[in-house]
């Protein structure tokens, strides 16, 4: 389990080593091929040559996502560009009972996106157009393959940005966050991807083009959308999303603050949260992940510091004063030797660039490495990142951890040296250890990065059998084929019984003509 | 149900709960007569209860404290109304992580109590005096204060239900983040009890203002309301309600709330009433009718209550459009509602006409879908739920049809009450 990400010259894995629990999740090449083919006809007539790829070397260029540790060379990819294009696609794999994967940039870190071997890989980045941004409505209409920045880049010079900002927001899509329901530094104050995503044109796995929410709030029926934001592409393909733009805060003050120790740092988060600041951002990185910051982007962070808090206050400036005083105070209650605030634009950035690179940076000090995501209640913080320690010293596995302390969010990065023999189980144990702590004090298997391929095994750790029955209740609704991203997120399918249909008879309330039928 | 039937039910109902009743008048369910009333004390006597419901047939209409059972479709049948009062507890307030775990009976403002000894609350207003956390959560009420903090949907972090074959399944967690499986969260908010039966639920909280501030000022047509209402959600001052009443009458206020340190909200506060101009006033304590459905809530003759939704740009011809049809047959209208939001609540006299209401709910139905949103009837007297289509139209209802058919294929739960007849 867990995503190991090799630098450049380290080679991943290739598929002998998927665990067995995820082989059920990639399918065997060849199966099917003739519905593949059949797909792949369809796909032809619709779109320019360059949108259907089935040469087995343009293949593996889509063989993995960001956790390049699994990797599947999918029979077929297409890259529509239009959602009727899209339709088309998904109708004859839902005809054929060819699987199919949806991937946007394929920036994922849990294989979300990895292909199946006997499926059809749908890739949105043609669809990459902001079709609108409403001011007036305050929200942005865009295509999936529209990169997650570019929304901001868009609205700022109407005063406004889209809040979430997952790490990757340079090249991820906007479909795979909606996919993933990706999270980002900010989400502390301003919420996660779902909490944004007000509407969506949806691409069912049957075929069918459907609109979920929209402009307005609160649309009769089921929060069917609720339910799409973050399934993983297991309920089928947003080809369109209707977001939430925020104004631009008055004023944005970013601190670096230095202490002796993550237990001093936690101590301080918790404090700022009890006292009712809430920031936009709490984020911490321990004395590995700023030593990877200071090797990769030289970010200057203070000399000696055990672990550093990237605070980030926003809102009207009367506000923002009243919290940084308070912040300020707290940090230093709670052993800090030094505080920092960006006094421009580019001291602002300088500090974001050593958290937003910190993954990255680790490459610096380790050939290989394994990004886990897990959340505990923010009071566990000091507790856990104590085990986590204790874990690291007692195996030799060393562990820098870079995350989201508001929120409870962990990314420890665990390093090792593929090269060396043993290694990489040893970090595997660590890793999968870390997991285990985050369940033990009541949190979850992941709090951004997604269950994808990666975790599929875990969930039966944190919900019952029964829980997992259920959630599938509303895949067989959506997909009673089954062929949306099978093999993701759950680790074993429900049988969905007898596929729906249309209903047999009117339903008794529109026969009685108390209702009608839409 | 025939005496032979009803009596085994309420033997096998009895022997899953200890608590269940022959239903009475007051039991009724929007007009339709209950037949047993079962009041499980957890969520395994709820699992219970559904085992022994389903093992005779029987149709189930959840029910927290009955603050809104008339609210969308009468149900087909009501044979069990399974009330969850006595599940009335919080169960944990983890303050330091600003969470708190509840049974689903719990009255909101009981939760809100607890909560609030440690200077924290749940940022779901109660838009229904005397709601429960379930009936909150399966109507899907809320407040002026969803303009910053959202809904339930976007507070709700995890839950227990009880499907109609009785059992127990949990989404989500005790954590602000997590993105472990589907949220079924999300699918059961407002779902008018017709997909499980709510028995707890985990929120994240929010830190109490130590200050908040009030701005109203008068307008005098659709435009200057919409027109106010821009200036407010563009602001920087960054509102945490702004909100719309037009009375019979044709006085209007756009009122705005600010929440937050002393010293910001009263710089705020001034930027407020220069923004919002000639006629602006600020006061400490909330205008009348803040936060309260418009409607008068009579279990014998209820006033016909609407909820309006529109993306932001349509609110001037949502408003105005609305006004005009109820002018044009005669009704007095009153309209209040989150209109930062896009969100408005409309009353109708309870002796409206029936064509009457009729009129205003199409014309004003046309120009909220016009404007990407949506016309529902809340609450309605009975000649008016017959003559009137209640939902209205629904994008995706055949989806929507599949969920119900796989979480209660019988449709045991609540026929009838929801969407497309759902």
């Amino acid at each position: 389990m867990s995503g190991t990400h090799g630098t450049e010259t380290t080679a991943g894995p290739v598929l002998g080593d998927i665990p067995p629990e995820a082989t059920a999740a990639t399918g065997e090449a060849g199966d099917n091929a003739a519905g593949v083919a059949a797909v792949g006809r369809v796909a032809r007539a619709l779109m320019p040559t360059t949108g259907v790829i089935s040469d087995p070397t343009e293949l593996r260029t889509y063989e993995c996502d960001g956790l390049a540790h699994y990797r599947v060379t999918p029979a077929l990819v297409v890259l529509p560009e239009t959602t009727e294009q899209l339709a088309a696609v998904v109708r004859a794999c839902a005809e054929h009972g060819v699987p199919f994967v949806a991937r946007g940039s394929g920036t994922g870190l849990s294989g979300g996106a990895l292909p199946r071997a006997d499926g059809v890989l749908i890739v949105t980045s043609r669809m990459r157009t902001i079709r609108e941004v409403r001011r007036a409505d305050q929200r942005a209409v865009l295509e999936p393959g529209v990169i997650n920045l570019d929304v901001t880049r868009a609205a700022t010079g109407e005063g406004y940005y889209y809040a979430p900002d997952p790490s990757s927001q340079q090249i991820c899509s906007i479909g795979g966050n909606l996919a993933e329901n990706s999270g980002g530094a900010h989400c502390l104050k301003y919420g996660f991807t779902s909490n944004h995503v007000l509407g969506a044109e949806l691409v069912t796995p049957q075929g069918d083009v459907v609109q979920l929410g929209g402009l307005a709030p609160d649309a009769p029926g089921y929060d069917l959308l609720g339910t799409v934001v973050g399934s993983e592409g297991t309920l089928g393909i947003a080809t369109t999303a209707t977001v939430r733009v925020v104004r631009l805060p008055e004023e944005v003050r970013t601190l670096l603050v230095g202490f002796r120790s993550t237990d001093d740092a936690g101590a301080a988060t918790s404090a700022i949260i009890g006292s009712g600041v809430l920031p936009a951002a709490i984020e911490m990185m321990d004395a590995l992940a700023i030593e990877a910051a200071e090797a990769a982007v030289h970010c200057n962070y203070p000399d000696g510091a055990g672990a550093v808090l990237v605070i980030e206050l926003d809102g009207p400036s009367a506000e923002v004063q009243h919290e940084y005083d308070v912040v300020e105070r707290l940090c230093q209650e709670h052993g800090s030797f030094e505080l920092r605030l960006a006094i421009d634009a580019t001291e602002r950035a300088l500090i974001w660039k050593g958290r937003k690179s910190a993954f990255a940076a680790v490459g610096r000090i380790s050939p290989d490495y394994i990004v886990q995501d897990g959340v505990i209640p923010r009071t566990a913080l000091p507790e856990v990142l104590r085990a986590i320690a204790d874990l690291s010293s007692s195996s030799g596995v060393r562990v820098a951890n870079v995350f989201h302390a508001g929120d409870g969010n962990l990314h420890p990065l665990v390093l090792f040296d593929d090269a060396k023999p043993g290694a990489g189980e040893a970090a595997e144990q660590v890793s999968g250890a870390i997991l285990d702590l985050c369940i033990s004090h009541g949190g979850a298997i992941t709090g951004e990065h997604g269950v994808g391929v990666d975790k599929a095994a875990y969930m039966p750790k944190m919900f019952t059998d029964d829980d997992l029955d259920t959630m599938q209740l509303v895949r067989c609704a959506f997909d009673p084929g089954g062929i949306a991203n099978p093999g993701k997120v759950f680790p074993t399918p429900r049988l969905c019984g007898e596929v729906p249909g249309k209903r047999k008879h009117a339903h008794p309330l529109v026969e009685a003509g108390l209702a009608d039928a839409f | 149900m025939t005496t032979v039937s009803l009596d085994a039910a309420r033997t096998a109902l009895s022997s899953a709960c200890g608590d269940v009743t022959d239903a009475g008048p007051a039991d009724a369910v929007d007009g339709v007569p209950a037949t047993l009333v079962a009041r499980p004390g957890s969520t395994a006597e709820t699992a219970a209860v559904l085992q022994a419901a389903a093992g005779h047939g029987l149709t189930v209409v959840p029910r927290g404290r009955g603050t809104k059972l008339s609210w969308g479709r009468p149900p087909e049948r009501a044979d069990l109304v399974l009330d969850t009062s006595r599940m009335s507890a919080v169960l944990d307030h983890a303050a330091g992580d600003l969470i708190v775990h509840t049974q689903a009976g719990t009255l909101l403002a009981d939760v809100q109590a607890t909560v609030g000894s440690a200077g924290q609350r749940l940022s779901l207003d109660e838009a229904v005096p005397g709601s429960s956390i379930g009936g909150a959560l399966a109507t899907n009420t809320s407040g002026p204060g969803r303009l910053v903090v959202g809904t339930a949907r976007d507070l709700l972090l995890g839950v227990t239900l009880v499907r109609a074959d009785g059992v127990i399944a949990k989404a989500g967690g005790r954590v602000v983040k997590n993105v472990a499986g589907y949220d079924l969260g999300k699918l059961v908010i407002g779902s008018f009890g017709t997909l499980a039966v709510i028995t707890d639920a985990v929120f994240r909280l929010h830190p109490l203002p130590a200050a908040e501030r009030f701005v109203t000022v008068p307008f005098g047509t659709a435009e200057d309301a919409a027109a106010l209402v821009q200036t407010m959600v563009h602001a920087q001052v960054v509102p945490a309600a702004v909100e719309v009443e037009w009375r019979v009458d044709g006085a209007g206020t756009v009122g705005v709330l600010l929440g937050g340190t002393p010293t910001g909200v009263e710089a705020r506060t001034a930027a407020t009433l220069q923004l919002l101009g000639a006629g602006a006033e600020a006061a400490e304590t909330p205008p009348p009718g803040w936060g309260v459905l418009p409607w008068r809530d009579d279990a014998d003759l209820p006033e016909v209550g609407l909820k309006l939704t529109c993306a932001l740009s349509g609110l001037a011809p949502v408003l105005d459009t609305a006004r005009r049809a109820a002018a044009d047959v005669g009704v007095p209208l009153t309209l209040r509602g989150s209109g930062g939001a896009g969100v408005l609540y409309g009353a109708l006299a309870a002796d409206a006409p029936v064509d009457a209401v009729a009129a205003v709910v199409e014309r004003t139905r046309t120009a909220c879908t016009a404007h990407g949103g949506s016309l529902v009837v809340l609450e309605a007297p009975a000649a008016v739920q017959a003559a009137v289509d209640t939902w209205g139209p629904v994008p995706a209802i055949d989806l929507m049809r599949r969920v119900k058919e796989q979480f209660d294929p019988e449709r045991r739960l609540a026929p009838g009450r929801f969407v497309g007849g759902i």
